[in-house]
């Protein structure tokens, strides 16, 4: 008798009928990315918005140039530019209500800059003179976070306990499409899904981990199609199409807000600046690949849009211009002063009461310090 | 007599030799990690590897720290010796679980029938003014784990022979690389890059005769310098690089500081809880009616890593490491 043979034996009647515990079908993502401009979905598209997201696309842009002379300078440690993703970023703060939590990577300086973060606290981080310029809890922006993914747990479990507080707060967790290999993606997806938490997740996937193509990074057929195996909708999006990624994003939030769980949105972008100022990307693309996308350039994008239904004429673009100077204007005034920093400052919030070793050391550095002033003189 | 042409060359370039040579040698040696193919690794150790060696041994995995060391123990269940990079140290820490768990301890639970003939190379500590969670010492807890072999190479030559060392060592070994030193220059001899350096065998630097700074990967640099300071107090200091914290060489440096009669420590990670205690400990141990005074630690505060402009306060410097040498009670001598 053959092992199945005997089974039969033991189980004469065949178990029930499998049913999913969720219909697939509607989690599914489109085959192709999501857009508005350019398109009849356009013509729903609100005047204001377009403008609005325009201007924050023209002044991120011109931030991101500005931190990346700032890092040539020497005025900044690194800058992990986001030219080429602005509408991304900009679409993440802008869909946001004040009470919403964001919580970036340490690409996105510009969303936490949109959102309404002071663009020099923004960069703190970056310069080197703190881990994070802000309070966390004024502009609701988690510290820009560098090891990869981890900040998304922290997003599923900041949603789930506003929900518990029955206060209707979504979080937006942003990450790139290299993040999405971590553990800790795979984790927090999956708590948000079972939990049904307030939560959206963006990934930017700009083609790229550092050197690693999307290609290497995973054999799924989008990044979005991963959150049907967790049981939450993909949503497949062109993450250059400002006004689709903001009203997919604005879909997702407004989901979340009423209810209904989690999203995973993947936006399609491009990196087109190098890793951060410190990567040679020549290493690892071509120019042609990098010309092509520059054609899909998201500001050209939206500007055309505008330009071409009347809603912007010349005078209205040199105005976002002449905005987003006045804003590099002084970003750069204030990073090209030295940071007064206090030594001391090394002890000061590592617990909230210092341990006696940590005053002794405290002491020690404060004898250095007055060592030290007194040979300067 | 044979001369032998030394040449300047990096710890980078020697990393990145051993690791040819080491794959040349043997067929069972793969390298693995986030960008270590194409763009031969963040720092370069892996550059050129990937083009003469190919994508089925020099492999960009997936951006995933503890996926990169579980697939490594499986590959080593089955015959291979996975050479694997953590881009930086912080960046190792989703891998613990894979490396305590398993890793550690897999010869221990088979009972000598898996071995983990894993080499896990980790750039670690401060003085490069990297960003939040770049800048990492996290030996201790390396050092904490039964099973590991931990070592860090403070020269050129040291880069190469430890590493051919931990690649050939039927046990896992943390690699770990002084970033700073990565691009620091020494003489060696690129036609014999010197021999296979075994694990676990300390080395005075510089030998001397007033106290024994004990030190390891980037501190050594530093202790040479405060080494040299020192002479114009009158102090002439002994500097034993520990090359290996697991296993550690108790008679290399008891045998210093037993000429020495006094000793500091001298680490960039914090010191509760740190290697320095340890160490301290164990000299005590064994040189206590030798001792002139108590072996002081001189480490990184107790804090987590500072923010890059005010790194210099925290990282252990000459005049800290010489104040320590000036508190060892010198009065005792007279
Ligand atoms: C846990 C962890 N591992 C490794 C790194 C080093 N690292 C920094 S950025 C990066 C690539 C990230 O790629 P992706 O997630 O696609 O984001 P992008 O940089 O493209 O925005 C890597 C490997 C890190 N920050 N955190």
């Amino acid at each position: 008798m053959t092992v199945m043979e005997q089974r039969g034996a033991y189980h004469p009647t065949p178990p029930p009928a499998w049913q999913p515990r969720t219909d697939p079908a509607p989690l599914l993502p489109d085959a192709l990315p999501y857009r508005v401009l350019g398109t009849d979905a356009a013509a729903g598209a609100d005047p204001a918005l377009l403008r609005r997201l325009y201007a924050e696309l023209v002044r991120g842009r011109r931030y991101n140039a500005q931190a990346t002379a700032l890092t040539k300078q020497g005025r900044l440690a690194v800058y992990p530019s986001s030219t080429g993703q602005e509408a991304c970023e900009v679409a993440a703060a802008l869909v946001l209500e004040e009470r919403d939590w964001l919580f970036p990577s340490y690409r996105d300086t510009l969303a936490a800059v949109a959102r309404g973060l002071d663009p020099v606290q923004a960069l703190t981080l970056l310069r080197g003179d703190w881990h994070t310029g802000y309070d966390p809890h004024e502009h609701r922006i988690a510290p820009l976070c560098t090891p990869l993914a981890t900040q998304l747990p922290h997003a599923v479990g900041l949603a789930h306990a506003a929900r518990l507080k029955g206060d209707d707060v979504v979080a937006l967790a942003m990450v790139g499409d290299g993040g999405t290999s971590e553990g800790d993606f795979h984790e927090a997806l999956n708590f948000a899904a079972v939990w049904q938490a307030p939560v959206v997740f963006l990934v930017q996937n700009n083609g790229f981990a550092i050197s690693v193509p999307l290609a290497k990074q995973t054999a799924a057929p989008s990044l979005a199609h991963k959150a049907v195996g967790y049981g939450m909708p993909g949503r497949l999006v062109d993450g250059n199409d400002a006004a689709a990624v903001h009203q997919v994003l604005s879909e997702a939030v407004a989901h979340a807000r009423a209810g209904g769980g989690p999203t995973l949105i993947e936006a399609v972008t491009y990196r087109i600046d190098a890793h951060t100022n410190a990567d040679d990307a020549t290493r690892y693309r071509g120019d042609s690949e990098v010309e092509t996308w520059r054609a899909h350039d998201p500001i050209a994008l939206l500007e055309h849009e505008l330009t071409e239904r009347g809603l912007i004429d010349e005078d209205g673009i040199q105005a976002a211009r002449d905005a987003a100077e006045v804003m590099a204007a002084e970003l750069r005034e204030h990073m090209n002063q030295d940071p007064v920093l206090d030594p001391m400052d090394l002890f000061a919030h590592v617990y909230a009461e210092p341990t006696p070793q940590l005053r002794e050391q405290e002491a020690l550095l404060r004898a250095e310090l007055a060592a030290e002033q007194e040979g300067a003189h | 007599m044979t001369t032998v042409a030394l040449k300047p060359a990096t710890m980078a370039q020697a990393l990145t030799r051993a690791l040819r040579d080491a794959m040349t040698a043997d067929p069972a040696v793969h390298v693995m990690g986030e960008d270590v193919g194409t763009l031969g690794g963040v720092f370069r150790v892996t550059d050129g590897l990937a083009e003469q060696f190919g994508e089925d041994r020099v492999t960009d995995t997936p951006l995933a720290e503890a996926g990169i060391l579980g697939t490594a123990v499986g590959m080593a269940m089955y015959g291979l010796r996975p050479v694997v990079e953590m881009q930086f140290d912080a960046f190792a820490y989703p891998a613990f679980e894979q490396l305590i768990s398993h890793v550690a301890r897999m010869r221990n639970r088979t009972r000598g029938a898996m071995p983990m003939p894993i080499t896990i190379r980790v750039p670690y500590g401060g003085g490069i003014g990297g960003v939040e969670h770049h800048s990492d010492s996290s030996e201790a807890y390396y050092m904490a784990t039964p099973g590991l072999h931990v070592v860090t190479p403070a020269t050129v030559a040291d880069a190469y022979g430890l590493l051919r060392a931990s690649i050939a060592s039927d046990d896992p070994v943390v690699f770990l690389e002084p970033k700073r030193l990565y691009w620091s220059k020494d003489t060696w001899n690129p036609d014999d890059p010197q021999t296979v350096e075994p694990i676990g065998r300390a080395v005075v630097r510089r030998p001397g005769r007033s106290a024994t700074l004990i030190t390891y990967g980037p501190s050594v640099p530093v202790c040479l310098e405060a080494a040299e300071a020192g002479l114009a107090e009158g102090w002439d200091l002994e500097v034993v690089d520990l090359r290996s914290l697991v296993p550690f060489d108790d008679e290399t440096v008891a045998a210093s500081v037993r000429r020495t009669g006094r000793a500091v420590v001298v680490h960039e990670s914090g010191g509760y809880g740190g290697p320095g205690g340890e160490i301290a400990a164990r000299v005590t141990e064994r040189c206590f009616h030798h001792l002139e005074a108590p072996v002081l630690r001189v480490a990184g505060f107790d804090i987590p890593y500072p923010p890059p402009m005010l790194e210099r306060h925290h990282l252990p410097g000459v005049d800290r490491i010489l104040d320590a040498v000036g508190r060892l009670q010198w009065e005792a001598e007279s």
